[in-house]
């Protein structure tokens, strides 16, 4: 074990007209975590797709344990030992656990074409408790969780006898207790010898689970440092290449007279909120707190009509109203702007312009119902100059605009619907640092000028710095109800985890 | 929303029993039975002998179709060639036997490669190409069409000097048992794609690709590869379809064949295989050509016009892909 597991210098990477990675290099030693940062674009997932297999690198050395390769594709890299773990999963979710880690290395008999599932199965019972993980061979994965999906990516990496696994943004969506299962298994791989990359925007787990972290920015490597001498503060300031500007609790406030726009009382649903009653003040940031599956979504899926309600009223402007589908929402002013943009929130493939008018579209129309153009980029022009969406026209195709520009547009789709009450899951997820920022300032701006809103966050620095109030709920139900002033992180964990005894 | 879904237990286990091919194969077992037993009743002429086989015998051509298409509909893809193809393959057999005199045996090989031959092409084209499916056996269906046509110069040729010809669909080879071999042809031929969905190698690729063709590559496999291996295993089926239609018919009808593939894509449909790929059995296809050749034929005996019947056939379809649509919505 003299030389090192990994290393990778002076690699270089264009793409027609943007330069990707521009001497880059990395290291990697046994038994270790290295945290690989940057903001979106920096060039991490270009490098390690390097690493991989799936690109090839324009020019740079890579050296595994001493020796120079070169890894022309895919299946030369998981023959060398290196696997990555991709955010989304890549398996086969109708096959089996055991199918899913074996696939063409079935164990074979008749001219190599008949399969001996049986054997397959115990070779995987095999791998499974030397790994110590719990997970039924014959399972089929779309029946697991993701957390135990992942662990069958983990182990099918594991299976190539791989040195090298590559994690990116592993926890994304795993619970606390299923990141702590993850990261037992880490510090068990570690143990055996295999050096793990760590990608992930999770300051927090990154202190943690790393033992260096290695920054990138602007496809160039910036540097690295040990995890224990290092302040996360530092890190973030290396990636964004400016200091941020940290306030962690919010600036205004809302006054006490402020009137109530909307009022959740008793609401539930047959098989899973309980009891849901809430206020939302005009010019309020009301958050969400609460871990994975404490049914936040729900909340604001039910008050959006996207999900069936079984008892309970909602007041608007301390009127009841009936809302059985999102466009009867909609109607009332509600908007809602899911976690997953790309899917719920845009047409990817249309431009700006038509992102921004799809919901108010009717009034952009003569009685011909053809479409104004020009009387819809007045508006269009308007909301990219007021929410600053960094785009080169309002004609460019939604889906090359940066995560954080895409969600401003889905903001301005309802801005321009003249909905009042926005409610925003995970408005941050899947952006990058710098961009989560001007997030922030917009939604503080939005509040200002009267929206009101809710945000459902998984990221407890993010609901202190946001909300006036915060929501705190755990398995369906509302387990607590704070102030900005009382609320911390401690407390809000606690209301969190008041699980039913 | 897949994040913020609390695990319950109850509708979890509730929901692997609908999200099970199970189901879907129950359910069409059911309705199975219960056509025969509504047409036992409503006619005397149903359940004898000679009115089975000859269900047997009207399923066998469609039915060796669907099997091998449920292939390419379990990797998501799509194959519209297969009837126009199936008819292909007739003439080239009869070219082979009629216009060139060979054995019969050249011929009915020759109407099984010229199967393969399309299959692959039109593998090919998904794969390597990257051209849609519905689109690459579009073109391939046309193509059929028209060389059908031009090889058989529009008129239908006759097997009536190679009398031992016909007797590969209607005779009996197992002695003291009338049951045609068509029959039995599909019967062998249904096991063997049993066998190959869920014991070979190829089954596994095919599941695995309809399941994530991404995934499937990126753990080694060559995809590309394999699907022109399933579209070729697929055009050898419908090969066989056209010498068994060719035999039956003691005659290849060039201007047969359109619309075929739309019936066999309904059996592995009604069978409950996925038309997005990943899930389906061969046990499931065998029962939805069944139901719908029970169904024309108790229809027909129930005296319903033809245009009626299609139109039965169609309400068929619809309530079968529902209960699938049903069956996907419980499961995500």
């Amino acid at each position: 074990m003299s030389a090192q597991l990994l290393r990778m210098e002076g690699i270089s990477k264009s793409f027609p007209g943007v330069k990707a990675l521009s001497k880059v290099r990395l290291d990697l030693n046994y038994g270790e975590v290295l945290a690989l940062v940057g903001e979106n674009g920096a060039g991490k997932s270009t490098l390690m797709k390097i690493l991989s297999g799936v690109y090839q690198k324009d020019e740079g050395e890579i050296y595994l344990e001493g020796n120079k390769v070169e890894i022309p594709n895919a299946k030369a890299a998981q023959e060398m030992g290196i696997s990555i773990i991709h955010q989304e999963l890549n398996l086969m979710p109708d096959l089996t656990v055991a199918q899913n880690i074996f696939i063409g290395r079935e164990p074979r008999t008749g001219f190599n074409f008949f399969l001996k599932e049986k054997e397959l199965n115990e070779k995987t019972a095999e791998l499974l408790e030397k790994l110590n993980i719990n997970l039924n061979p014959k399972e089929t994965v779309s029946d697991l969780t993701v957390a135990k999906q992942q662990m069958v990516e983990i182990v099918k990496a594991l299976s190539y006898n791989a040195k090298i696994i590559v994690m990116d943004e592993p926890t994304a969506a795993l619970t606390e207790s299923e990141i702590k299962t993850l990261f037992d298994l880490i510090e068990n791989l570690k143990n055996k010898g295999v050096g793990i990359i760590y990608i992930s925007h999770r300051m927090e787990e990154l202190k943690v689970i790393s033992d260096r972290i290695t920054v990138m920015r602007d496809g160039q490597y910036i540097d690295t440092l040990y995890t224990k001498d290092t302040d996360m503060k530092k890190v973030i300031s290396l990636m964004v290449g400016r200091h941020i500007q940290d306030e962690s609790r919010p600036t205004t406030t809302v006054s006490k007279e402020a009137e109530t726009v909307l009022e959740v009382k008793n609401l539930s649903t047959k098989n899973f909120l309980e009891n849901i009653s809430f206020t939302l003040k005009k010019g309020e940031i009301l958050g969400f707190a609460g871990l994975m599956g404490a049914g936040r979504t729900e909340v604001a899926r039910a008050i959006f009509g996207a999900d069936k309600i079984d008892e309970g009223q909602i007041f608007i402007n301390g009127k009841e109203v009936k809302i059985n589908k999102p466009e009867d929402a909609v109607k009332h002013g509600i908007a809602y702007l899911s976690e997953d943009r790309k899917r719920y929130g845009l047409m990817l493939e249309m431009d700006v312009n038509s992102n921004i008018l799809i919901s108010s579209l009717s009034n952009y129309v003569n009685w011909l119902t053809f479409v104004n153009d020009s009387k819809g980029y007045v508006t269009s022009e308007e909301y990219v100059k007021s929410l600053k969406i960094k785009t080169p026209s309002i004609k460019q195709l939604a889906k090359n605009l940066s995560g954080g520009n895409q969600q401003k547009i889905v903001i301005a789709k309802w801005l321009a619907k003249n909905c009042d009450i926005l409610i925003f899951d995970e408005p941050t997820r899947g952006i990058d640092v710098g961009a989560k920022t001007e997030i922030y300032q917009l939604l503080n701006e939005l509040a200002q000028q009267g929206k009101s809103i809710i945000m459902i966050s998984s990221e407890l620095p993010e609901i202190l710095r946001m909300s006036h109030r915060i929501i705190v709920m755990c398995e369906g139900r509302i387990t607590g109800e704070l102030t900005n002033e009382e609320a911390s992180q401690e407390k809000i964990m606690d209301y969190a985890t008041r699980t039913r005894s | 929303m897949s994040t913020g879904t609390a695990p319950n237990t109850e509708t979890k286990k509730s929901g692997n029993l609908l999200k099970s091919n199970a189901l879907q194969q129950i359910l069409a077992f059911a309705s199975l039975i219960v056509l025969i037993l509504f047409f036992t009743i409503s006619s005397d002429n149903f359940l004898n002998w000679t009115n089975i086989t000859g269900i047997l015998l009207s399923t066998t051509v469609i039915g060796i179709m669907a099997l091998g298409t449920t292939f390419v509909i379990m990797t998501g893809g799509i194959d519209l060639s297969i009837g126009t193809g199936m008819t292909l393959c007739a003439v080239m057999t009869g070219v082979f036997i009629v216009f060139w005199d060979l054995p019969i045996i050249v011929g009915i090989l020759g109407g099984i490669l010229t199967g393969a031959l399309m299959g692959f092409i039109s593998g090919f084209s998904v794969s390597k190409l990257k051209i849609p499916p519905f689109i690459a056996t579009l073109a391939m269906m046309m193509i059929a069409k028209g060389l059908a046509l031009v090889i058989s110069d529009a008129t239908p040729i006759y097997f009536s000097d190679k009398p031992s010809f016909s007797e590969i669909a209607l005779g009996s080879i197992i002695p003291g048992f009338n049951l045609p071999n068509g029959v039995l042809i599909f019967i062998i031929m249904a096991i063997i794609a049993g066998i190959l969905l869920t014991k070979s190698i190829f089954g596994r690729f095919t599941t695995s690709i309809g399941s994530n063709e991404e995934a499937t590559r990126l753990s080694g496999i060559n995809t590309d590869k394999w699907k022109i291996i399933i579209y070729t295993v697929a055009g050898v089926f419908t090969g066989i379809a056209g010498v068994l239609m060719a035999s039956r018919l003691n005659s290849a009808q060039p201007a047969l064949g359109a619309g075929y593939e739309l019936e066999a894509i309904a059996a592995v449909v009604i069978g409950g295989t996925s038309l997005s790929g990943g899930k389906g059995t061969i046990l499931g296809t065998v029962i939805g050509a069944l139901i719908m050749s029970v169904l024309t034929n108790g229809l027909r005996i129930m005296s319903i016009p033809q245009e009626w019947q299609t139109v039965v056939v169609g309400f068929v379809i619809l309530v079968a892909v529902y209960i699938d649509i049903i069956r996907r919505g419980k499961s995500s």
